[in-house]
């Protein structure tokens, strides 16, 4: 449990802009252990998602010092340390479900074989077994993001990030998939770095909670959740979980007071 | 129905043709009673403007009857068929269509993927398109008559000449086409393909070609119609004797409007049938590519 596999130590990152430099994050520093869930809270322009492309090296850090299971961000995409589920499902439209969810294992190289036994078994992890033949548009938006997240963890990377997985979800479905999600890292042990602009959410999914305010982006408080792993929906009617949810508005408050 | 409003439009379109040829035709009736000193009257008048030789404007059922008559009363190797003749043309069409598809296709690749490339090559492909076909298509037979490209490939110059200016035509449609697919994939498609360390390579041929391909065949169609009026422009200046490009020349040379209407109306057609072709292999690709038809 207690392995850093992200670790954050000073890290800034400045966006050249046509207005000038914008300092994207400022001093973060963070370390993520092995088989936590960690959600970055925080108002569009904090920074959440900036710091989750620098974990997966879509963006780079103009300083501080950034490692993912020890090695710089290239280093542990080479090694496929992580699969990204973003916030569209992004299905190739002329691919069916089991052909997208094999679409990273094609790139790696992955036998055949291999591909086959894999897609299988993610697509059960994501229960979505038997829509392997289905084309995209015969899906719902939630199945879809189920599917996304299947070609996430298709590769076995240990690390998730998702930035915004549900966002474009409604309410309904969303649930439904937060509980599917908890019951997925229970059963699979995946350390999961996640973006949401819930409160709610991110409360009922984390071990710890990121609450992050911007210009400049950084972290203005980290919350230790102390809720149980086994996580039924009705934890969100709990005076611990109210508790938390308070700590972590009056935290995004705080970081909006001082602009 | 479907049916109603096409039909409606068809008919009002005949009517001011009809409405039109005996406004037009009617200088030469006028002329000829005139000479032969007799009363125009309104029946007179409709029926001589209706059937004359050589009409300004011929009507409908006269032009009809052209097409029908030179499609079907000769053998179809006869130099009087409108069978042969659009043979003549489609070939160089469909040849020039494919020479100028496959330009348009490489062009749009190595543009999309060297910068270097689009700095070079895209001012000269616009500008391409800015020269009048009629100025260049003359340019174009006299060269390749006189480089004699056609003996070297045993066929004929004007078939060669003909297949580059109908190239020339229908390669950038399907150039600009073609760009602009391969760079529709967004952001997040490609930055998805970036956390798979996918290569260049690779996400040229899993995203960027299969999602150029509705694109593609968009420009396709544009691009065959575009290929057929290049073929028909490159056979006027030639002298030529075969092809409906001919057939209008002849026409206009031996003041004779309905076999040019004709031969306007089965290049019409041809086209027509051309795009229809196109859009069936398009419905096949897009179906086995299991997109919602």
């Amino acid at each position: 449990m207690n392995a850093a596999v992200i670790d954050a130590k000073g890290v800034n990152l400045v966006f050249q802009t046509g207005d000038g430099p914008v300092q994207a994050l400022k001093d973060v520093n963070l370390t993520v252990g092995k088989g936590e869930f960690v959600s970055f809270i925080g108002p569009s322009g904090c920074g959440k998602t900036t710091f989750l492309r620098a974990i997966a090296a879509l963006e780079h850090p103009t300083s501080g010092q950034l490692t993912v299971n020890g090695l710089t961000p290239d280093e542990a995409r080479r090694k496929r340390a992580y699969g990204y589920v973003f916030q569209a499902a992004g299905l190739y439209p002329w691919r069916t479900i089991a052909k997208n969810i094999a679409l990273p294992l094609e790139i790696m190289g992955f036998s055949k074989d291999e591909q086959q036994t894999r897609v299988d078994r993610v697509l059960e992890l994501v229960e979505l077994s038997g829509f392997g033949s289905k084309f995209p548009w015969q899906l719902s938006g939630g199945m879809q993001q189920r599917a996304s997240i299947a070609r996430a963890l298709a590769f076995d990377a240990d690390i998730l990030l998702m930035d915004e997985p549900f966002g474009a979800l409604d309410e309904i479905v969303r649930d439904r998939l937060n509980e599917e999600l908890l019951k997925l890292w229970n059963r699979t042990g995946k350390t999961i770095c996640f973006v949401t602009h819930s409160i709610p959410e991110a409360v009922y999914l984390s071990t710890k909670i990121v609450v992050m305010s911007p210009r400049p982006g950084r972290i203005t408080d980290i919350i230790d959740s102390p809720l149980p792993r086994e996580r039924p929906l009705d934890i969100r009617d709990t005076k611990a979980f109210i508790d938390i949810a308070h700590r972590v508005r009056e935290g995004l408050r705080a970081g909006h007071s001082d602009e | 129905m479907k049916a109603g409003p096409v039909l409606t439009v068809l008919g009002a379109i005949l009517a001011l043709w009809y409405g039109a040829a005996v406004w037009l035709n009617a200088a030469w009736t006028y002329d000829q009673a005139v000479r032969d000193g007799g009363e125009v009257t309104f029946a007179l008048l409709v029926s001589d403007t209706m059937a004359q030789d050589r009409p300004v404007l011929p009507p409908p059922h006269q032009v009809a009857r052209e097409l029908w008559k030179g499609l079907t009363a000769f053998n179809i190797t006869s130099k009087k068929s409108l069978v042969y003749h659009s043979y003549v043309t489609l070939l160089s069409t469909l040849s020039g269509f494919f020479l100028g598809s496959l330009l348009g296709i490489f062009l749009a690749v190595g543009i999309v993927q060297s910068r270097t490339m689009e700095l070079g090559m895209m001012p000269w492909a616009v500008i391409s398109q800015t020269i009048p076909v009629v100025a260049i298509a003359p340019m174009i037979v006299v060269l390749s008559n006189s480089l004699g490209f056609g003996d070297h490939l045993g066929v004929s110059n004007a078939l060669v000449s003909k297949t580059i200016i109908a190239a020339y035509l229908s390669y950038f449609p399907v150039l600009v086409g073609m760009i602009k697919g391969l760079r529709s994939p967004d952001l997040m498609q490609l930055d998805q393909l970036k956390t798979y360390s996918a290569s260049e390579l690779q996400g040229f041929f899993k995203l960027r070609l299969p999602s150029s391909v509705p694109y593609l065949f968009t420009s396709l169609k544009v691009g065959i119609a575009a290929s057929l009026v290049g073929a028909i422009v490159g056979e006027l200046p030639t002298g030529a004797i075969e092809g409906l490009g001919a057939r209008m020349l002849i026409g206009s040379q031996f003041g004779s409007p309905i076999i040019v209407w004709a031969a306007l109306f089965a290049a019409a057609i041809l086209a027509g049938v051309l795009i229809l072709f196109v859009r069936a292999f398009e419905s096949v690709v897009i179906r086995r590519m299991g997109v919602q038809a």
